[in-house]
């Protein structure tokens, strides 16, 4: 634990990173470092390797070349529940939730692992569905919730370990205006009350906009342009991406 | 009157031998996705290790004449040590093979731990005379008569599920089995210690054994190094039955098959009567093609399919 509770400001870096499957490059040469207490978007169109870049920094997929670096230490070559353990926590498109647990149980599950006692960890449990405005769901199995609560689960799930980094895959996929408001202030939220850094993997681009200081514009694996919200969005680079190759 | 409670006790206890064997069974599957069919031969070693290691033909009692409480104890003690030794020098090597790989390697194991037998105590079965004031009757009171074993062994079983239920739902390594056996790979990834938690149904799992090898051995009193292998087959389809991978469903499954078993006793004609098993099997296999996932059902596949 000395190496995750520091005073400085902890940041998770890509260096170079490269992912290549068999010819395909999916990421290349990327660069960027997620600050603790930032939130930070990560777009393209699909396949710009948006979650095979996420994998590489959180163990699930070995970077061909390049490497991932938390606070200046290199731990792309750990496991993914190592990299877990050193305080990055992620959530998955897919929910992969215990579909047979109740969803208190999904949370707490994180809880006890810290350490927390089973009483504890229920208490800290709650609070985070209570954030999320899921208590009311706490007791039925997770399995039968719709897939839009089975990711606020999955965001649950993923700070009821208390990381220092969150990287979110599609939070807000599939949902209504209404429920993108509601997730919008809960990733607006996670900074200050978790004290972490965020990135965030989104589609939807008023959620993007409305959240991130800071944009990282991948395609076909490569950054295409970095920069603020407005930037990005008049950048014709990214424009270009999104509306085709011309 | 009286044979039908002698035939509900003896389906009862037939059914919490079978249950807390397949328990032993869905503990190990549900975190590691392994049957252990080594798991009968732990309970065989169990029984063995009352003895003096020796191959004469009478068997003279070494744990087994201890007092009843470092008997249970002990033995228990020693089913768990064996089944931690055999994950940290066998299963753990193969844990990440297919659910195929490990079956064979505890066939492997099953066998290895006859022959270790059979070359330390011989080959010929050996009369033990393990607690045998449990093997007389009780009368209950309409003068109808059972043996005290079988109420020992229908209460042992269920102060165990308690235990366990407990266990499973208090515990903090409860939910993280809970967990794990749903997705171990997820749970690693929320932090949750693979190897201590697989350590942990070894352990589990051994002391079902332990406990077993106590109840076999009274029963039965007698030992053989084949001794188990046919109740490893009946535990197996227990938990088939019930339900791969469902702990609710292993005991079920366990119940279903002892009462079957003892009910088709009681009611074949004489000349089939000998062929009890098969008919057991049968309805095994009616029973799997009437519901090939097992009997039980989990909670979140019933809701959403």
């Amino acid at each position: 634990m000395s190496d995750t509770v520091n005073s400085n400001r902890q940041t998770l870096e890509a260096r170079q990173v490269s992912v290549r499957f068999e010819g395909l490059t999916a990421v290349d040469t990327v660069e960027e470092t997620l600050h603790q207490g930032e939130i930070l978007g990560l777009i393209g169109p699909n396949g710009a390797g948006k979650t095979t870049l996420v994998n590489a920094m959180t163990g699930f997929q070995a970077p061909s070349s390049g490497d991932v670096l938390l606070s200046g230490k290199v731990i792309s070559k750990l496991t993914p529940h190592g990299i877990r353990r050193r305080g990055i926590a992620r959530t998955f498109q897919a929910g992969r939730l215990f579909r047979e647990m109740p969803v208190s149980e999904n949370v707490e599950v994180a809880a006890v692992s810290l350490g927390y006692s089973r009483r504890k960890a229920h208490a800290h449990a709650m609070e985070l569905l209570n954030w999320l405005g899921l208590d009311d769901r706490a007791d039925v199995p997770a399995g039968i919730l719709p897939y839009t609560d089975e990711r606020r689960v999955g965001i649950a799930r993923a700070l009821a370990m208390r990381p220092q980094f969150v990287l979110l895959d599609e939070p807000a996929a599939g949902m209504s205006d209404l429920e993108c408001d509601d997730i919008m202030q809960v990733v607006r939220e996670i900074p200050e009350r978790f004290g972490c850094g965020v990135l965030l993997i989104e589609h939807n681009m008023r959620v993007i906009m409305g959240v991130c200081a800071r944009i990282h514009v991948l395609d076909s694996g490569k950054t295409i342009a970095r920069g603020t919200p407005t930037e990005v969005q008049n950048d014709p680079v990214v424009i270009n991406a999104y509306l085709g190759h011309s | 009157m009286d044979f039908a409670i002698q035939t509900i006790i003896s389906a009862l206890s037939f059914g919490s031998f079978y249950a807390l064997g397949a328990l032993g069974i869905g503990l190990l599957f549900s975190v590691l996705r392994l049957i252990n069919f080594a798991h009968g031969d732990f309970i065989t070693l169990g029984g063995y290790a009352l003895i003096v290691p020796s191959s004469a033909v009478v068997a003279a009692a070494l744990i087994g004449g201890f007092h009843p409480v470092l008997v249970i104890v002990i033995i228990v003690a020693f089913v768990v040590i064996l089944a931690l030794l055999t994950y940290f020098l066998i299963f753990q090597y193969v844990q990440n093979s297919s659910p195929a790989t490990m079956m064979i390697v505890s066939f492997a194991l099953g066998y290895t731990l006859q022959n270790i037998v059979v070359m330390i105590y011989g080959g010929r079965p050996k009369a033990v005379n393990l607690f045998p004031e449990l093997t007389g009757q009780v009368q209950l009171s309409d003068g109808v008569g059972v043996q005290i074993l079988q109420l020992v062994i229908i209460a042992v079983t269920w102060i165990l599920l308690i235990a366990l239920v407990l266990f499973f739902r208090r515990t903090r390594a409860g939910v993280q089995m809970r967990a794990a056996a749903e997705d171990f790979r997820m749970a690693r990834m929320l932090g949750v210690r693979g190897k201590r938690l697989i350590a942990l149904a070894f352990i589990l799992s051994g002391a079902l054994a332990g406990i077993m090898s106590l109840l076999f051995v009274t029963q039965k009193g007698v030992l053989t190094f084949e001794m188990g292998v046919p109740i490893m087959l009946f535990f197996f389809i227990a938990t088939v039955i019930g339900g791969m991978g469902s702990l609710v469903g292993a005991v079920v499954g366990g119940y279903a098959v002892g009462i079957a078993s003892v009910v088709l006793s009681a009611v074949l004609p004489e000349d089939i009567r000998p062929f009890r098993d098969a008919c057991v099997f049968l309805i095994v296999i009616i029973v799997l093609l009437w519901r090939p996932q097992g009997l039980v059902l989990k909670k979140a596949s019933q809701e959403r399919v």
